[in-house]
C-alpha cells in the first residue's frame, strides 16, 4: 500500500479512536464510582453538541466573530452545561435507584437517552435535518502525496490527549481524584474516612458528562456536521469499547476506543467484500474479545470475586 | 282516504327533507390513513407528506359536496421495517380505516406489502421508488402514484456517460432502497459502456464516518460518486469528501432532492446532481394550486419533494370512496381501473401492478443553493462546469 495512503487511514483511526475514547471514559467513570451503566451518555453527547451550536448562533448574533474567541466560548458553555445535566441526572435519575436492582439504571437511562434524543430533534429548529456546525479550526493542510495532512485534526488529536492527559492528573495526583478512587474502591470505607458521597458521585458525573462535551463539540468541528442521532452510534461504541477495555479502567477505556476504531477501519480497507460489513467485523471481534477476556483487557485493580 | 294519501305523502316528504338536511350537517364520518416516517433522520419528508395528504383531506371537508366527512389517521413508520410492519398491521386491522396513503422509505414500503394484502387493505405508495414494491408480487391492494428508481438511473447514467466521465465509485446504503439504486444505476452505466465503475462501498444507513471508504476511494481516483442512499448520510459523505480533499461530482438520486440536503451543506451542495420522477412541484399541472392552499394552511414545514404525490395519493383514495362508498373491496375494485384520471401530478394511470407509468424524469443540480432544473442550469450551458467537465 502507498505510504501516503497508509498515513491518511492512521490519521482517520486516530481521530475515531479520540472521539470513542472519550465517550468510553465516560462510561467507565460512571461504572467505577456507582457501578451503573448510563446508556444516555451518548444522547448527553448529541445534546452537548447542540449546545455548543446553539451558542455559535446566539455569538454570531451578537456579532463576534472571532473563530477561536467563539470556540472557547462554545467549548465551556457546552461542557458547564452538561457537566450540570450530568449532575441532575444523577443525582435525581442514578441515585435514587442505588437499591434497586442494575437493570433499573440501565432502563431509565436508556429512555432517558431517548427523551433527550427526540428533544433535540423536536424542539432545535429544524432538529431533524443534519445541522452544518462551523469550521473554527485554521483549514490549512498538507498533501503529502494521497495524504492530506490537516492542521484542525492535527490541534484536535493534541486537545484530546491534554484533556485525558488532565483527567489522568486529576485522578492520580489530586485530592479530588484520591476521593474519586476512595468510592470506586469501597464506598462504605470511603463514607468512614470522611468523604462525602453523594458529592464525589455528581463531580465524577459532571466531569464524565463535560467529557461527553468536548467529545461532540470535536465530532462537530471534525465531521463539520451534527445531527439529532449522531449520539446514539458513539454511545454503543464507546460502551462497546469500555467493556472490551474493561469497564473501570481509564486506561482500558482508551484503549478499547482506539482497539474499536481500528478495527473498523481495517474492516473497510482489508476485508474484501468492502465496507458494508466492517461493523460487523468490528462487533464479531470485539464478541471474541469478550470471550478471551471477560473482564476486558485491562482489569479493575481491585475486582470482586466471589 | 285521499286525503290520508296526501298527509302520508307529505309526512314523507317532511322526512326525506329532514334527513337530507341531517346528512348535510352530520355526514358520515370515514376514516383514511397514513403513513410516513414522522421521526427520525427522514422526518422532514415524512412531515411534509403528512401535511401534503392533510390538505387533501381539508379541502374535501370543506367542499360542500362531499358524500363524507374524512378524518385521517396518522401513523409514523420511523423509516424502519419493523416498527412499519407493526403500525401497517394496527392500521390495516382497523376496520374503520378504508385505506391509506403509505410510505416514504423504500425499504418500509417492501416490508409492508404483505401486511396489506393479508388484510385486503387499499393502499397508494406516496414517495418509495423500489420497483419491487408494485412488481415482486401481483398484489390488488398495492398501488403507488410517483414512478419507480429505474427510470431515473436510466437517466442519471445517461448524464454521467453524456457529460464524458469515464470513472465512477458508488456508495450506497446497505437497506433495500440503497441495493436497489445501485443495482439499476450499474445496470444502466453498464449498457451505455462509456463509464466504468470502479468501486463500490455499502455502507449502513445511520453510520456518521465514512473517511475509510472514501480514503480508498481517493487511491481510485473515481470522476464521479454516485450515491445511492437519503439526505443525512449524503451530506455527511459530501462533507467528509471535502475534508479528504476528494475533488469529484457528487452524483445523487431522488433521495437526497430535499431542502435539508443544502441545509445541511451549505455551498459545498454547489454542483451536486440529484434526479426524481416526475417534474417539479411548481412545473406540475396542478403544482400552483397546490403550492397556494398549501401555504394557505401555514404548515410549519415544507411539502418537500413528494407531498404533491402524498396529495395525489389521498385525493385519489378520496375521489374512489366519494364513487363507491366506504368499502374496501370496493375501492380496490376502483383503483384496479385507474386510467388517465386528472391530479395534481398529472394524468395517473395505473399498469396491471397498481404502478403509475409516469415516465418524467427531472435532471437537477445544486445551483446557488437551489435544486436547478439541469437543462436551465448554468452547468448545462457550460457557464459553470462541474469538476472534470469538458
Amino acid at each position: 500500500m502507498d505510504l501516503g495512503l497508509f498515513a491518511q487511514y492512521v490519521m482517520n483511526g486516530l481521530m475515531l479512536g479520540m472521539m470513542y475514547a472519550l465517550v468510553a471514559v465516560g462510561f467507565t467513570l460512571f461504572f467505577g464510582v456507582l457501578d451503573v451503566i448510563k446508556f444516555s451518555h451518548g444522547d448527553v453527547l448529541t445534546v452537548g453538541a447542540f449546545t455548543a451550536l446553539a451558542s455559535y448562533a446566539g455569538l454570531s448574533a451578537l456579532g463576534i466573530h472571532s473563530p477561536w474567541l467563539e470556540l472557547i466560548i462554545m467549548l465551556v458553555l457546552a461542557t458547564l452545561a452538561m457537566a450540570l445535566l450530568g449532575m441532575l441526572i444523577a443525582r435525581y435519575l442514578v441515585m435514587p435507584l442505588r437499591s434497586a436492582p442494575p437493570l433499573n439504571t440501565l432502563l431509565i437511562t436508556l429512555m432517558l437517552g431517548t427523551a433527550l434524543r427526540e428533544s433535540v430533534r423536536l424542539f432545535y429548529p429544524q432538529g431533524a435535518n443534519p445541522k452544518p456546525f462551523p469550521a473554527l479550526l485554521p483549514r490549512a493542510s498538507i498533501d503529502l502525496g494521497e495524504f492530506n495532512l490537516r492542521l484542525d485534526n492535527v490541534l484536535m488529536l493534541a486537545a484530546g490527549v491534554a484533556v485525558i492527559a488532565g483527567l489522568q492528573y486529576l485522578l492520580n495526583r489530586t485530592k479530588l481524584g484520591l476521593a474519586i478512587r476512595a468510592v470506586a474502591q469501597d464506598e462504605e470505607t470511603a463514607r468512614t474516612m470522611g468523604i462525602n458521597f453523594t458529592a464525589i458521585v455528581l463531580i465524577t458525573f459532571a466531569i464524565g458528562s463535560g467529557l461527553a462535551a468536548f467529545a461532540g463539540v470535536m465530532n462537530g468541528l471534525y465531521y463539520n456536521e451534527i445531527n439529532f442521532g449522531l449520539g446514539l452510534y458513539l454511545g454503543v461504541i464507546g460502551f462497546s469499547a469500555a467493556i472490551i477495555g474493561g469497564l473501570g479502567s481509564i486506561y482500558g477505556a482508551i484503549l478499547g476506543g482506539f482497539l474499536f476504531a481500528g478495527l473498523q477501519t481495517v474492516g473497510t480497507v482489508l476485508l474484501p467484500f468492502a465496507s458494508a460489513y466492517k461493523d460487523v467485523f468490528a462487533f464479531a471481534v470485539v464478541i471474541a474479545l469478550m470471550a478471551w477476556r471477560p473482564t476486558g483487557l485491562i482489569r479493575e485493580k481491585i475486582s470482586e470475586r466471589v | 282516504m285521499i286525503k290520508t294519501r296526501k298527509a302520508a305523502t307529505a309526512g314523507l316528504a317532511a322526512l326525506a327533507i329532514a334527513l337530507a338536511i341531517n346528512a348535510a350537517s352530520a355526514k358520515e364520518k370515514v376514516k383514511v390513513g397514513f403513513i410516513g416516517p414522522l421521526t427520525g433522520g427522514v422526518s422532514v419528508n415524512g412531515i411534509g407528506g403528512r401535511n401534503s395528504a392533510d390538505l387533501a383531506v381539508r379541502l374535501r371537508n370543506a367542499d360542500a359536496k362531499a358524500k363524507y366527512e374524512y378524518e385521517m389517521v396518522v401513523l409514523d413508520d420511523e423509516c424502519k421495517p419493523d416498527v412499519a410492519v407493526r403500525v401497517a398491521t394496527k392500521m390495516a386491522a382497523d376496520k374503520d380505516i378504508i385505506a391509506a396513503a403509505t410510505h416514504y422509505c423504500s425499504a418500509t414500503a417492501i416490508a409492508t406489502v404483505d401486511t396489506y394484502h393479508k388484510f385486503g387493505f387499499p393502499v397508494i405508495v406516496w414517495g418509495a421508488v423500489l420497483p419491487d414494491i408494485t412488481y415482486r408480487n401481483k398484489y390488488a391492494e398495492i398501488h403507488r402514484v410517483n414512478g419507480t428508481m429505474i427510470n431515473q438511473n436510466d437517466v442519471n447514467a445517461e448524464l454521467i456517460s453524456k457529460l464524458g466521465y469515464k470513472t465512477v465509485a458508488v456508495i450506497h446504503d446497505t437497506t433495500d432502497y440503497g441495493k436497489g439504486h445501485n443495482e439499476y444505476f450499474s445496470k444502466a452505466l453498464a449498457r451505455i459502456g462509456k463509464a466504468k465503475i470502479v468501486g463500490t462501498f455499502g455502507v449502513t444507513a445511520d453510520q456518521q464516518d465514512f473517511t475509510a471508504e472514501l480514503t480508498k476511494i481517493k487511491a481510485l481516483n473515481p470522476e464521479v460518486i454516485y450515491f445511492g442512499g437519503l439526505t443525512p448520510i449524503g451530506v455527511r459523505i459530501r462533507q467528509q469528501m471535502d475534508k479528504l480533499g476528494i475533488k469529484a461530482v457528487f452524483d445523487g438520486t431522488s433521495g437526497i432532492v430535499s431542502d435539508a440536503f443544502i441545509q445541511g451543506l451549505g455551498p459545498l451542495a454547489e454542483g451536486c446532481l440529484a434526479f426524481r420522477e416526475g417534474a417539479p412541484t411548481e412545473k406540475l399541472p396542478g403544482g400552483k394550486f397546490f403550492m397556494e392552499k398549501y401555504n394557505a394552511q401555514k404548515y410549519e414545514q415544507p411539502p418537500e419533494a413528494y407531498g404533491a404525490f402524498a396529495f395525489a395519493a389521498m385525493n385519489m383514495i378520496i375521489d374512489s370512496i366519494e364513487k363507491v362508498g366506504p368499502d374496501r373491496k370496493k375501492v380496490i375494485a376502483d383503483l384496479g381501473n385507474v386510467k388517465d384520471r386528472d391530479s395534481i401530478v398529472g394524468k395517473i394511470t395505473f399498469d396491471d401492478h397498481g404502478q403509475n407509468t409516469v415516465a418524467v424524469i427531472t435532471k437537477y443540480v445544486v445551483q446557488d443553493g437551489k435544486f436547478v432544473e439541469w437543462d436551465d442550469s448554468d452547468y448545462a450551458k457550460s457557464k459553470r462546469k462541474l469538476p472534470g467537465q469538458k
